[in-house]
């Protein structure tokens, strides 16, 4: 005490992440199935790797254009099109970032202003609540429920607009819900964005695994790609995430003061990365199919598995997470996750992680063999079992 | 065929023995449908048979597979196929192929040691009329065999949890 602390406030004032707790606890155990791993489990398809490994054989060495690579940019522009029906210039309207974390970080540092409100949907991914604090901003978390499927409440984010508010920040498909937005859901928050004047920063880095229907771009909704800073990246879709290579794309006044900080604080995205994610633009949609089929049969398999034994799981529409209710355990996500670990060796993530909303759930990733997906469901039905038998519920409805 | 089929069989090409319960799950259809349908393969014999692929090395078993060229002058009205009909009819043969390029037939022989191989080509195959030539190749190494390679493992490099 009266030592003046050396970390800044804002940084201080930031709770340890959850997910590091736990982390450090199943890395001191053996013969754990994680579902807590926020990535493939493919590595990353070979013509992706070759093509890099060939890029440094050739002397591929420097920095790039602060923007990334032209070549890469405009490949970027044409799979937007192609994928999304969205249109962007290579120059001006696209930067190359170091994963979508550091294009988020720059859009909110590149718009807010000390104080200005960010509408943050959750639960959500862990970073956006730092992120906007760490650029000066106010973070409004805006709850959902597994009863709406998780989908964002336009009632909510419209109760929580006040005149200091700048942006609304989604991400679907989500993490770690899986949910996806339809093109209905997506129009709501158009309108409210355009009655408002908000800027969207839309997280779609799971569009590619969107299973049941095609991924809608917030982008490419009418009037929309005027306030619309769209991020995706190569992590998920093409099994890249230790590349960390992304885009930003968006009007060019908003993707040129991105770029202005980028400049001074990365310069640019490492050039043999921005080699691999041309190969992958251009003849990785074959490996990023059948990786996505497979996600969804394991999907399917799983989710239902977990219904059985007795965990309420919605079929999530994208992503890899499924994020089934623990209510009927009797137990909160915190000691569900740590007692399943303890006794069972299932690692996942609890719900609270990704916002207090996401209390009285898990978060398990899909992401692993089917084998591990089997033996895992195993482990949970010993776990669940034991909990429901014991559980106040079970025993009053038993008796009543 | 129907997307369905077609990823039931690519789920039982990678495991055959993935229970129907769960293929199930995984495509979307019911059980009843799903074993419907892979009886139906069966019998138009799209689905040829099931098999267990078996690392002989491993479980200590000696033996050499070699593969092995033949060159053959086709004949009028029958081509190259009386000829490979007199090699596949052999146990100890496990595949012919006709195959283009420098020489006819593909063939893989399957036998206890390179001097029972060397003489089954030199007195059997070799002396088939018509076979104008052989070149044996015995494997040395095995890399990668229906799609799955053999010699490393791709550990999962994962940290256990990330968000």
């Amino acid at each position: 005490m009266g030592r003046k602390s050396r970390i800044s406030e804002v940084v201080n004032n930031i709770p340890p992440s959850g997910i590091r707790r736990f982390f450090d606890i199943v890395s001191q155990m053996e013969d754990v199935i994680s579902l807590g791993v926020g990535e493939p489990d493919f590595v990353t398809p070979w013509r992706i790797r070759e093509a890099a490994i060939y890029s440094i054989e050739r002397g591929y060495t420097q920095y790039t254009s602060n923007w990334g690579l032209l070549e890469l940019r405009q490949e970027v522009a044409r799979l937007l099109d192609r994928r999304y029906g969205v249109e962007y210039r290579p120059e001006g309207e696209v930067l190359i970032t170091v994963g979508v974390s550091e294009g988020l970080d720059l859009a909110l540092r590149a718009i807010l202003n000390p104080g200005d409100e960010v509408l943050i949907p959750e639960p959500c991914y862990v970073s956006y609540r730092p992120c906007t604090l760490f650029a000066g901003g106010v973070p409004v978390p805006i709850g959902s429920t597994a009863e709406n499927g998780f989908r964002v409440s336009v009632d909510a984010l419209e109760a929580a607009i006040t005149p200091r508010t700048r942006a609304v920040l989604i991400n679907f498909p989500n993490n770690p819900t899986g949910a996806t937005l339809r093109r209905s859901d997506l129009q709501r928050v158009a309108e409210l964005a355009e009655r408002h004047d908000l800027i969207v920063l839309s997280d779609e880095i799971y569009s590619e695994l969107t299973y049941d229907s095609k991924h809608v771009s917030f982008a490419s909704l009418p009037g929309m790609q005027d306030r619309t800073i769209l991020f995706n990246g190569f992590s998920k879709a093409f099994a890249m995430t230790g590349w960390r290579i992304a885009y930003a794309a968006g009007p060019s006044d908003l993707i040129g003061a991105m770029t202005k900080i980028h400049q001074y604080t990365m310069l640019a995205a490492p050039i043999m990365s921005q080699k691999a994610a041309l190969e992958a633009c251009r003849s990785g949609e074959g490996d990023m199919e059948a990786m996505v089929q497979q996600y969804d049969e394991r999907r399917r398999m799983f989710v239902k598995g977990l219904n059985e034994i007795g965990l309420e799981c919605l079929l999530p529409e994208g992503a890899f997470y499924a994020f089934p209710s623990i209510r009927n355990t009797g137990l909160t996500c915190e000691e569900f996750a740590e007692q399943l670990l303890r006794e069972e060796r299932v690692a996942v993530v609890p719900g609270t992680a990704f916002g207090e909303g996401g209390e009285g759930h898990v978060r398990c990733s899909y992401a692993s063999s089917l084998n591990d997906l089997r033996e895992a469901l195993t482990r949970m039905e010993r776990f669940v079992g034991r909990r429901l038998k014991n559980s106040p519920a079970a025993t009053a409805s038993i008796s009543g | 065929m129907d997307t369905t089929t077609h990823q039931i069989l690519h789920i039982l090409e990678r495991d055959a023995r993935t229970a129907p319960t769960d293929i199930a799950a995984m495509v979307g259809v019911d059980e009843d449908e799903v074993r419907r349908i892979i009886r139906e393969c069966e019998e138009k014999r799209i689905i040829r048979k099931y098999k267990t692929v078996v690392d002989w090395e491993r479980a200590g078993e000696e033996g050499v597979l070699a593969f092995i060229d033949v060159r053959v002058s086709p004949a009028r009205e029958v081509g190259f196929d009386d000829v490979a009909g007199r090699i596949y009819r052999y146990p100890e043969v496990l595949a012919v192929y006709l195959v283009s390029g420098g020489y006819d037939l593909q063939v893989v022989v399957r036998g206890p040691n390179l001097q029972e191989v060397a003489m089954f080509v030199a007195e059997k195959l070799a002396t088939i009329d018509r076979v104008v030539s052989t070149t044996t190749h015995f494997l040395l190494r095995r890399y990668k065999e229906d799609g799955e390679i053999l010699v490393e493992q791709e550990e999962d490099r994962r940290l256990a949890v990330t968000p």
